[in-house]
């Protein structure tokens, strides 16, 4: 896919619009990620990113649905620990979707 | 979820470093987690490596696979199991491991085997 | 001087047996890969037929990957990968066990 253009830096994406190299992202990267998705980031969309990026740091993984949803409610509380919830805020496949925009490789084991 | 007759075995026998083996189980037993399969997994032989603490794979700019074996509790994977006699020959500490495992002696891993519904071996 | 290098677990492989059994000194043993496990107390019984002609080392970033490097018998020395490539320098053959 097209690289993005921040601060006159050239940041690669794969074919599917994920980063290239993990340690590109910033929040800049992305709000532009998500801009090209339709989607303006909340502070609900953050909280989401945020839990996506300490899951990773810690287990090197990018969790499946039904794992993101558990965490999110031990993390967020059970109103927001729901697929309803991830799926207002990341529409299609949140796991994936979520996923790219907080710089993570593509959830392996996830339809 | 489901009895253990209709429950995964997984059996890994290869050291955290050994190509892709224990990835490869790794992936199989993650993935089915998250489609609520019961899994359970056993470290045979060298796999028992997996279990040391303190791995630093970036020494061999490798990826940390004991990073994402810490993550099978957050998918429901308990069912751990290691033969007593693996651990044993490679003198390993079972009270100093990654994750807690069941250690099994011989019988008990043959028995094991006959529990689960499906084995897959890596 | 030959380097033998062994990069199997002695544990499901013979290659760590099968070189010692061929090995006299002078000569330098290098554990690598998985080899390194070979270097932890429970298999020390392995190497007692070699005598202070074979010079024992292993990897440091092998052993570190695999979080064994607090468990190294004190037979062998820890090298690093300079070093490493200074000891087949110094070897004029070496023989790769696996």
């Amino acid at each position: 896919m097209e690289p993005l253009h921040i601060n006159g830096q050239q940041i690669a994406l794969d074919p599917e619009g994920y980063l290239q190299n993990l340690a590109d992202w910033s929040p800049e990267v992305a709000r532009q990620l998500a801009h090209a998705e339709g989607i303006e980031l909340q502070d609900e969309h953050w909280e989401i990113i945020e839990l996506l990026r300490d899951f990773y740091a810690e287990y090197q993984l990018s969790p499946a649905m039904r794992i993101l949803v558990k965490q999110t409610g031990i993390r967020y509380g059970k109103e927001k620990g729901n697929s309803m919830h991830l799926l207002r805020l990341f529409p299609g496949s949140p796991a994936k979707l979520a996923s790219k925009l907080a710089g993570l490789p593509k959830p392996s084991n996830c339809l | 979820m489901s009895t253990p007759d209709k429950q995964l075995l997984v059996v890994v026998g290869a050291g955290p470093h050994n190509a892709t083996r224990a990835r490869d189980a790794l992936d199989l037993v993650l993935t089915s987690a998250a489609f609520e399969i019961g899994v359970g997994i056993l470290f045979r032989d060298d796999a028992v490596y997996q279990l040391l603490p303190q791995q630093q794979a970036d020494a061999i700019d490798a990826k940390s696979l004991a990073a994402n074996l810490q993550a099978l509790p957050l998918y429901d994977v308990e069912q751990l199991y290691a033969p007593r006699s693996a651990l044993e020959a490679r003198g390993l500490d079972p009270d100093n491991l990654l994750l807690p495992v069941q250690l099994l002696d011989d019988n008990a891993t043959a028995a094991l085997l006959h529990s689960y519904g499906q084995i897959l071996s890596f | 001087m030959i380097l033998h290098t062994v990069n199997r677990a002695p544990g499901s492989h013979a290659a760590l047996q099968q070189c010692i059994q061929a090995l006299s000194g002078p000569a330098a043993l290098l554990l690598i890969e998985d080899g390194v496990y070979g270097a932890t107390p429970a298999f020390t019984r392995l190497f007692h037929r070699l005598d202070g002609t074979v010079h024992c080392y292993v990897l440091a970033a092998d052993l570190q990957a695999r979080g064994i490097d607090a468990l190294v018998d004190g037979r062998f020395q820890v090298i690093d990968d300079a070093a490493f490539v200074q000891l087949s320098l110094d070897c004029d053959k070496m023989v790769a066990w696996y």
